[in-house]
């Protein structure tokens, strides 16, 4: 496992949940793997494995079954496509405004890269 | 766990290695353990297992000197040094001679990582290069169950594929009533696996938090050069700096960059030590 730019690793790990959630690889009532075996997959103490499990499961993301394992809530497409529109327009957004401006990329010209895109998939 | 409490010790006419040395290390925690070269490292985990006595102050294991040796301590402490002999004998027949010193043993757990780490249990231990040697001792390590687990450069001598099957041994061996200390100058294989940053220099531990705590209050950020924000470290790179900032609450955490730590306080302990003392103020 490589771990990529300047994120803590919980957060990378509650990344890649938010991607299987995002997708639809895991639904509602999904059996999640386990605390063990992301720290496994990933070489991390499970201690840091098991902040990302806690803080999806705060934020209504994954549930608990004491000694079964964790789940995915009913609600977690919603949630996690809340949040991560947000991380958009809070992070993402902003270095591709400096972007565009620096490289005097105006929004029509934005329009149309969007569209090209949009039409060639 | 252990508990150091103002440890002196010196080689025989040598000035002291340790002067008034405290260490609390308690179970549920894994610890990595970093020093330059010539620091000590190897010479505490030396007293904490009792092979080494201190000149004074006491290291405790569970109440007891380590220095008296009792078998009750030894049978649940296991430490793997760097440089060790092996006898003549295959690894079934060391098993076999070496697992009734330890009460927990765990047989299941041994066959699983030997099959792991692909060791030949046929062959004899002297036969096995350094690598399969550490493999092998790092198999039976976990498997002894031993409540602290001294680990001293496990990874040294180690090839590319074992390390990262080191780590995923680590990461499933279950440790929650373990204390794992792990003494190492190979930051960037191990920075995943422990929780616990314990720095020794010049004489004692002059660092001592836990990851969470170091994330909840430390930035790791590059500076572009044009920026400016006070920091409590930093290295020159190309186009700005690597930087230890104090975490502003409005700062994603960032990922702990160890060698700039090690660095940055190996430089200047205070300012750091400040920061963990009065809640993140400097």
């Amino acid at each position: 496992m490589n771990f990529n730019e300047n994120r803590p690793i919980y957060l990378q790990i509650i990344d890649f949940f938010c991607d299987q959630i995002m997708t639809k690889e895991w639904q509602t009532g999904d059996r999640i793997p386990s605390v063990r075996e992301i720290a496994v997959q990933m070489e991390v103490n499970p201690n840091t494995a098991i902040r990302a499990f806690h803080d999806l499961q705060e934020e209504g993301v994954l549930y608990n079954q004491r000694g079964v394992g964790y789940f995915v809530e009913e609600k977690a497409f919603e949630i996690v496509k809340e949040k991560k529109r947000r991380e958009f327009i809070n992070n993402k957004l902003p270095h591709i405004f400096k972007d565009m401006d620096q490289l005097d990329f105006t929004i029509d010209d934005f329009k149309i890269a969007y569209q090209k895109n949009s039409s060639g998939q | 766990m252990v508990t150091i409490e103002n440890l002196t010790f010196a080689f025989k006419k040598n000035p002291p290695l340790f002067n008034q040395l405290n260490l609390k290390l308690e179970k549920g925690n894994t610890y990595g353990l970093f020093g330059l070269n010539g620091a000590g490292k190897t010479t505490l985990l030396n007293l904490i297992s009792g092979m080494l006595f201190p000149d004074s102050g006491e290291c405790l294991i569970h109440e007891a000197p380590a220095r008296e040796r009792l078998p009750k301590v030894l049978s649940d402490l296991f430490i793997l040094p760097e440089q060790f002999e092996l006898p003549k004998m295959d690894a079934l027949k060391y098993i076999d001679i070496q697992a009734p010193f330890y009460p927990g043993f765990d047989f299941e757990t041994i066959s699983l990582i030997l099959t792991e780490f692909q060791i030949d249990t046929g062959k004899n231990l002297t036969e096995l290069s350094y690598g399969q040697r550490k493999k092998f001792m790092i198999a039976f390590a976990l498997a002894s169950n031993a409540s602290l687990l001294l680990l001293d450069e496990p990874t040294n001598g180690l090839d590319i594929p074992s390390k990262s099957q080191f780590r995923k041994i680590m990461a499933a061996a279950d440790l929650d009533n373990r204390c794992v200390v792990i003494s190492t100058h190979q930051v960037r294989d191990l920075n995943t696996l422990i929780d616990r940053v314990t720095l020794l220099h010049s004489g004692t531990i002059i660092f001592d938090q836990t990851l969470k705590s170091i994330s909840d209050k430390l930035s790791f950020i590059k500076l572009k050069t044009d920026e400016t924000r006070s920091s409590l470290y930093s290295e020159d790179t190309l186009g700005g700096q690597f930087a230890i900032c104090l975490k502003d609450p409005a700062d994603e955490e960032t990922l702990i960059d160890l060698e700039l730590l090690f660095n940055g306080v190996i430089q200047q302990p205070e300012p750091f030590n400040r920061v963990f003392q009065n809640g993140g103020v400097l």
